[in-house]
């Protein structure tokens, strides 16, 4: 049964490697390939939610708040190209003279990189040891965060001098002097993309292999039993949590690539829940799943936003409320247990 | 009765016991310990002393502290007052997980495992190396640590079982894997809360072996309800009243004398 599990398990990393790398690309139009690579910029988010909700029970409905550390880091390195010599157009509306001193390291690309990857650290881990520490976690948790990604969008939208405001920041142009708008760049930072996405699913698959895999799930299912065993748990759920964040930034940073543009609107406390739900439609202990859930409640949105623009919302609430209700563990859950039942009934007609 | 003259009085019991408690060196030390419930005491001054490879029983109507004592030597209680002292380290003031590496194991009274992990996988995470996040992500899977859990796994009678999700086991079975999960720690000193709880005659049987096993390298406290499973594998015997300690001696010693008769029947 357990070897049945780990070769579902590799399949499905498999076929969604040839669907990234081979059929999406030969088939989709450059329109739709242009809306894939931002529904896959949310998988990097999923794929961390499932390790810290699925599998160590930590539920932050405050993930915008990284996707936005890195696509506001992205956007400002971009802008600054963008604009350059001149100060970015949002600064001058607010009548802001000089360049303030928080934007002049982005005009570095490595400087803007290690921000993507390093913020989030510094921000997520102190934070979550010292509140794990004091043992607040489930419903209480999710509240703290979902209430920090609402401080931050208030702030941004506080800020338009700096921040762009409610606008965010847009009007993109190049990268080092490559051009990032065109079809065919846009088609090259898709398959960065999807590098990427591969190499973080590997990792994560191989991480939730060894013992500290084995030490989330005892984490999130008795917590007090892995004190008892000598471990330091806030250590352990501060960890997985900052691990969720780089990724979430990571994604946010490809949203601004691809997209060419990041607003506080996409970072706030609704499209915090909406990353949760990516993860929980895909199957939260599934990290190929996560995938499958960015890809298709992504093209849902975008679907049915096309086709009923006044009710749209409506569709997608059932959809959530349907996965909830019927399938606890997602379209990976669903899937897995059909495999089971089928492979049951050969092995004993 | 005063606390102190009750303290006494079983201090001179534990002296008439027949094993020479001195020639023993002690491993835990709990001296005038306290904890207080919004001025409810739970354990009230209590002092007692485990002796090396000592296994001791601990017993006493419901609501005697007994589970709050053990809940306080392994860190999940704070005492009010008082000392817990292990080897040479005071214990009172370390959190859980240093308590553990310090020595200590803790089995609960619920089997307390992770049921969505194989058997194997739960004695695996209990071994006491990489406890930290690094040392825990590169863990290798060495053939001494297979040998590991293979032994155990044995001892605890679940070797047919090690691939077993544990949430199958059945409750006696889980009670075993608790145990095992405590034995790969290789603690000093298993603070068993009523191990044989649910468990049939033939269990318990071989429950009662496999402790005294145990007991001959490290020490064990047990905290017991039958009496016929006290009698098969004990040493010496702590009843606990009220939080106190009413009387210690060996199991016929305390079941003669008048105030533990007193107490149990009066319930």
């Amino acid at each position: 049964m357990r070897n049945i599990e780990r070769n579902s398990q590799r399949a499905a990393h498999l076929g969604i490697a040839i669907l990234l790398l081979l059929v999406l690309p030969l088939t989709l139009e450059s329109f739709w390939l242009g809306a894939v690579s931002k529904y896959l910029s949310f998988a990097f988010v999923a794929i961390g939610v499932v390790l810290a909700w699925g599998y160590c029970g930590i539920l932050s409905l405050g993930q915008g708040i990284f996707f936005g550390i890195g696509g506001y880091a992205m956007a400002m390195f971009l802008k600054l190209e963008a604009s350059a010599p001149e100060l970015p157009d949002f600064m001058g509306w607010s009548s802001v003279e000089h360049l303030p001193l928080w934007w002049q390291p982005f005009s570095s690309l490595p400087f803007t990189f290690a921000a993507i990857l390093l913020v989030p650290i510094i921000v997520a881990f102190p934070f979550a040891y010292a509140i794990f520490k004091k043992r607040v976690s489930g419903v209480y948790f999710a509240i703290v965060t979902m209430s920090l990604a609402l401080t931050l969008t208030v702030m941004i939208i506080g800020q338009p001098g700096g921040t762009g405001g409610a606008n965010g920041i847009t009007d993109f142009k190049t990268l080092l002097g490559h051009d990032v708008i065109s079809d065919a760049s846009k088609r090259v930072i898709y398959f960065i993309e999807v590098g990427l996405l591969l190499l973080v699913m590997t990792a994560s698959a191989w991480l939730l292999h060894t013992r500290f895999g084995k030490i989330l799930i005892a984490v999130r299912d008795r917590e007090d039993r892995v004190r008892f065993s000598g471990y330091d748990t806030a250590m352990i759920k501060a960890f997985v949590f900052t691990v969720a964040a780089v990724l979430s930034s990571v994604g946010g940073a490809l949203f601004t690539l691809q997209v060419g543009m990041i607003t506080p609107s996409l970072i706030g406390t609704v499209a915090s829940v909406e990353m949760v739900i990516y993860a929980a439609m895909g199957g939260r202990l599934s990290v190929p799943g996560a995938v499958v859930g960015a890809l298709v409640v992504g093209f849902m949105k975008s679907f049915l936003s096309e086709q009923f623009p006044e009710i749209w919302l409506f569709f997608l609430g059932g959809m959530f409320i349907f996965v909830v209700a019927l399938l606890p563990n997602g379209l990976a859950g669903a899937t897995q247990s059909m495999l089971r039942r089928t492979l049951s009934t050969k092995e004993h007609p | 009765m005063t606390a102190a003259a009750l303290h006494l009085h079983a201090t001179m019991d534990a002296e008439s016991v027949a094993i020479p408690a001195s020639c023993a060196a002690q491993i835990l030390s709990i001296k005038n310990l306290t904890v207080s419930f919004d001025g409810f005491k739970a354990v009230d001054n209590l002092s007692m002393s485990i002796d090396e490879k000592e296994l001791r029983v601990i017993i006493g109507p419901n609501g005697a502290g007994k589970t709050t004592l053990l809940d306080m030597i392994c860190g999940k209680t704070k005492p009010t007052s008082g000392s817990i002292r292990f080897h040479d380290v005071e214990l009172t003031r370390l959190p859980e997980f240093k308590i553990v590496r310090e020595g200590v194991g803790r089995k609960f009274q619920t089997p307390s495992i992770y049921e969505d992990l194989t058997v194997a996988e739960n004695l695996e995470i209990s071994i006491p190396q990489a406890h930290g996040v690094w040392a825990s992500i590169f863990f290798k899977r060495t053939q001494q640590v297979k040998e590991r859990i293979d032994a155990i796994g044995e001892q605890i009678m679940l070797a047919d079982h090690l691939r077993t999700k544990s949430g199958k086991l059945s409750h006696g079975q889980k009670q075993w894997l608790e145990i095992g999960m405590l034995l790969v720690q290789d603690p000093d000193l298993l603070l068993l809360d009523e191990p044989v709880a649910g468990m049939s005659p033939r269990e318990r049987e071989q429950t009662a072996e496999l402790l005294k096993t145990i007991a001959l390298g490290k020490s064990l406290v047990v905290i017991e309800h039958d009496m016929d499973f006290v009698k098969s594998i004990a040493n010496k015997v702590s009843v606990l009243h009220q939080g106190r300690l009413l009387s210690e001696g060996s199991v016929d010693q305390v079941q003669n004398d008048p105030r533990v008769i007193d107490v149990y029947l009066g319930h």
